[in-house]
């Protein structure tokens, strides 16, 4: 006899991979990223009667996610942050050497973003989410979603715009070399 | 350069729900279609920014469920109560 409606629970399993992908966005680490799925998903079991069918699934968990999140970086503050980079540190194929120095440019200027701005461009342009069901899991106004990927767009053109200026110079094949003989 | 272009996983789980999900699904893509052409900035490097965004997003979300969410699904689901061996012959 399974306590949980099945069809609840496979739509949270169908969530996971989406979880995971922006704890990591959050917390910038693949080990904390799975605790906060974890704690995240003891949490909606716990609750899961304060789910109402019918109502968006994912965006529930989301909610769940950030605010652990948040309570726990309240605590903890982001005491180290993840040198090599989570996002990085899951890129395990990328046979084409240039792709992975692309990623890399993007990863550490995606660092730089503010926390919040990060999480709005994050929600809206890779979780899928409309702005609306953002605003929602990060209880703010759609408005504010909209402004923080704004300019967590802005930003990160700027930061992309400087990298490829570095890109154009005739030593790009030498430079690629040398920094993927860095990173090995 | 549309960022509603790749949003398998997300549209999986929108059409996986009832009715109400599709319709803010719909207004996912006006609005980035919106948000797209009315930027100041280099349409080339929005792509990009979009593109990276979601490679690698989708580069964890390709994982999979790791076992350890499955095994603690599976006990969440357990009865806790009457938890002998044959308890689970009801379960279809």
């Amino acid at each position: 006899m399974s306590k949980f409606d099945p069809g609840l629970r496979d739509e949270i399993i169908a969530a996971i991979p989406n979880l995971r992908a922006f704890a990591i966005s959050l917390s910038g680490s693949v080990d904390r990223a799975d605790d906060l799925v974890q704690e995240t998903l003891l949490r909606a079991f716990g609750n899961i009667s304060s789910f109402r069918p019918g109502t968006n699934l994912p965006a529930w968990l989301f909610t769940i996610l950030r605010n652990l999140f948040r309570s726990e970086y309240r605590k903890r503050r982001r005491e180290v942050p993840d040198s090599d980079g989570a996002f990085a540190a899951t890129l395990t194929t990328n046979p084409d050497q240039n792709t992975h120095l692309d990623f890399e440019d993007f990863r550490m200027a995606l660092d730089k973003l503010p926390p919040d701005q990060r999480e709005a461009l994050v929600l809206v342009g890779a979780s899928g989410f409309s702005y609306e069901e953002a605003a929602d899991i990060c209880q703010c106004a759609v408005g504010t979603i909209k402004s923080r990927v704004n300019r967590a767009r802005r930003r990160l053109g700027e930061l992309l715009a400087i990298e490829d200026i570095g890109d154009f110079g005739p030593d790009k094949t030498t430079r690629a070399v040398v920094v993927a003989g860095e990173r090995v | 350069m549309s960022l509603g272009g790749s949003m398998s996983g997300k549209e999986k789980m929108n059409q996986e729900q009832s009715g109400g999900a599709s319709a803010s699904a719909e207004s996912l893509t006006g609005e980035h279609m919106s948000e797209a052409s009315g930027s100041t900035l280099g349409s080339d490097i929005q792509a990009k920014i979009g593109q990276h965004l979601r490679a690698m997003y989708d580069d964890v979300v390709r994982q999979g469920v790791p076992d350890r969410f499955l095994d603690l699904l599976a006990k969440l689901d357990q009865p806790k109560v009457g938890d002998g061996p044959d308890g689970e012959g009801g379960r279809s």
